[in-house]
């Protein structure tokens, strides 16, 4: 395992060794130690590298990732995991607002809670979150999963498309055309394999509540302008 | 003999004209306000109120055809490894997949080639048509990140982080579900056939500070490689021209009111917004208070036709231009060739906007395969590259007669404004004076 000590190296040369790093190299495996808050941390990986970041870290940590596995020992700031497109991004602690944005594939797992805005205009990505969730989260939702073992915040779902929000806590209020939905089988078995795949072996997918698009904002209508 | 009161002439209310009288009996039958395509209609002060004054005695004229005249612009050296070089100070704006068809984009790739500039991806992410023949492909990075790929990041030659565009700063944009074809649902990742919305603001900043580290992550992502250009609608420009170079911006676009768009709200196109003419020199202002004048390209965009308009922009400040609409016309868009079917959509050649229905007669603005396949993306391609080098012709012309070897060196100076408003928003004297309006001293 190769380490990176951001104490004494730079970003640049950090994120630069990561895009260096080919599919089939020997050095997949990184430690980057004392990130200290930095942004961009393990930005844009391509390569399915192990990455564990032993702080906490800024801004887009794990930001367009492809394949990777990065591991955040500590709390991300916002828009972690932004856009990406596969692999996973764990963050052990909290992570602050719009994480998982625009996310279009992998795995976003979350220890602990996330602040507002997460998993905003996600568009495949699945996301779990062990904590809770704040207000406006999945906004404009297209696609993906996510997942809150604790409660959400106001506006959950706001003009959602196709996404699946799975709560198991309460919702303090739901955004404009979201609504609960019952949980058939295909939801059950979704929910249980998020479970899995983000290590939650505690609780049952029976305790959650499926919500999603009422679709009747679909297509624009005027007797509908209410909701805008 | 009986006196008749003579009749009189019935008059129609300027405020109530005909067009508003229109609007208001369709809004009252559809219940929707117009979307539309293309950029503002109404008359605003634009280059045309502006006129240069050619070299005489004062003044030492370059000879036409003889002497050199350079146009090459490079854009992005602030902090990019790979700054961007184009032959001419002319690009093809950000028009997207989707909105646009296949066919058109390779045209237009086709066609920048031809004459050395460059070309811009659009909401619908990037095609293997654009990249594939765009020698200089610019990929946009938008509210909605439709079809966003950090793979097409880095295949791309520069990015642009749209926060504005002139014909809605501030608003979001709609592709009406009609126009969405499985490849387009398919890259938004949307069901085919619903509404499909652009945000106005991207999802993962709130402002100018978050806007200067997602401008780092772009360029940790791309390796410090890419410039990164912000492009701004025409609304503030000083001070959203100064917060974008000073989030880091290798090249700021800035886009007036008569930029165009694919399709949204009349109302949100005619009301909102300056014309470029305003922009340009509180743009220039801000660069230059932060002594970033040509440090920082400045790329202006709205309602560019010819050569002159480049060279007045130029002339004010700016280092290149970048056209939407033109490249569009160039290509075929409103060709009188398709009248007839113009004419079946209740609509004229020239007129013809509701590109969000898909019906367009020429091809570009569809995703209709009958409709695009009547688009030779070859044929298209040579004629805009003929007037792209028509244009640099005109501007070349234009610049000699200044007495400029660079189109670059032609200056507020060399022109004077036939209005009083064309003064005082482009910052030059009115003709026959010396006097700016709004301005002490001269």
């Amino acid at each position: 395992m190769a380490t990176f000590d951001l104490a004494t190296a730079t970003l640049r040369e950090l994120n630069a060794q990561l895009h260096a790093t080919q599919s089939g190299s020997n050095d997949t495996a990184w430690e980057v130690l004392n990130p200290r808050g930095a942004h961009s941390v393990a930005v844009g990986i391509d390569a399915p590298l192990h990455v564990d970041v032993h702080g906490s870290v800024g801004y887009y940590c794990g930001g367009m990732n492809s394949q990777g596995t990065v591991t955040v020992h500590g709390s991300a700031g916002p828009g972690v995991a932004e856009n990406m497109m596969s692999g996973i991004v764990h963050i052990k602690g909290d992570a602050s607002q719009y994480a998982g944005a625009t996310g279009r594939g992998g795995l976003l797992i979350i220890d602990g809670n996330a602040a507002s805005r997460c998993g905003i205009s996600m568009k495949g990505i699945d996301i779990v979150v062990r904590g809770s969730v704040g207000h406006m989260s999945a906004f404009m939702g297209q696609s993906g999963n996510l997942v809150v073992l604790g409660d959400a915040g106001e506006a959950l779902g706001d003009s959602l498309y196709e996404a699946r929000l799975f709560v198991r806590g309460s919702v303090k209020s739901l955004g404009a055309d979201c609504v609960e939905k019952p949980m058939r089988d295909e939801h059950l078995a979704i929910l249980a394999d998020l479970l899995e795949r983000a290590g939650i072996d505690d609780v049952e997918p029976s305790e959650f509540t499926r919500y999603g698009s009422a679709r009747t904002l679909y297509n624009f209508n005027i007797d509908n302008a209410d909701a805008y | 003999m009986s006196y008749q009161n003579p009749p009189t002439v019935p008059r129609q209310s300027a405020t109530f004209d005909a067009y508003t009288l229109s609007e208001i009996r369709r809004a009252a039958a559809t219940g929707i306000y117009d979307i539309r395509g293309g950029g503002a209609k109404r008359k605003v002060p634009h280059f045309d109120d502006l006129l240069f004054l050619g070299a005489s005695i004062s003044r030492y004229p370059l000879e036409g055809y003889r002497e050199r005249c350079d146009t090459s612009v490079v854009l992005g050296a602030r902090f990019a490894k790979k700054p961007i070089e184009l032959k001419i100070p002319i690009t093809i704006a950000g028009m997207s997949f989707g909105s646009l068809s296949g066919q058109a984009k390779e045209a237009l790739g086709r066609g920048a080639s031809l004459a050395g500039t460059s070309t811009t991806t659009g909401d619908g992410g990037m095609t293997e048509e654009e990249r594939g023949h765009s020698q200089v492909l610019v990929y946009q990075y938008l509210p909605s990140r439709y079809g966003m790929n950090p793979r097409d990041l880095r295949r791309a030659d520069a990015i642009e982080v749209v926060v504005g565009q002139g014909a809605k700063p501030g608003g979001g944009g709609m592709l009406l579900g009609q126009k969405i074809s499985d490849r387009v649902a398919e890259m938004r990742t949307l069901p085919k056939g619903i509404d499909q919305r652009s945000a106005c603001r991207h999802p993962d900043w709130t402002g100018p500070d978050d806007l200067e580290i997602k401008i780092m992550e772009l360029r940790e992502i791309t390796d410090w490689e890419k410039p990164i250009y912000v492009k701004i609608g025409g609304a503030r420009p000083y001070y959203d021209t100064a917060l974008a170079v000073k989030a880091g911006a290798d090249v700021v676009v800035l886009d007036g009111m008569q930029g165009g768009t694919a399709a949204t709200q009349e109302v949100f196109i005619e009301n909102v917004g300056q014309p470029i003419l305003a922009c340009i020199r509180p743009a220039v202002q801000a660069l230059q208070d932060l002594g970033m004048h040509r440090k920082v390209q400045l790329v202006v965009s709205g309602g560019i036709r010819n050569g002159a308009d480049v060279a007045k922009a130029l002339a004010l400040g700016a280092d290149a231009v970048s056209i939407g609409t033109a490249a569009l016309v160039a290509i075929g868009d409103n060709d009188p060739r398709w009248e007839a079917e113009y004419q079946a959509l209740g609509t004229t050649a020239g007129a013809y906007d509701d590109w969000h229905e898909g019906k367009d007669p020429a091809g570009i603005t569809t995703q209709n395969p009958e409709l695009s396949q009547r688009l030779d993306p070859v044929a298209a391609g040579r004629r805009l590259a003929n007037y792209l080098k028509v244009m640099t012709l005109e501007t070349q012309t234009i610049a000699r007669a200044c007495g400029k070897n660079h189109v670059h060196n032609l200056e507020p100076e060399d022109l004077c404004a036939l209005t009083l408003e064309a003064a005082a928003m482009a910052g030059v004297p009115l003709a026959g004076t010396d006097w700016i309006p709004g301005r002490s001293g001269f």
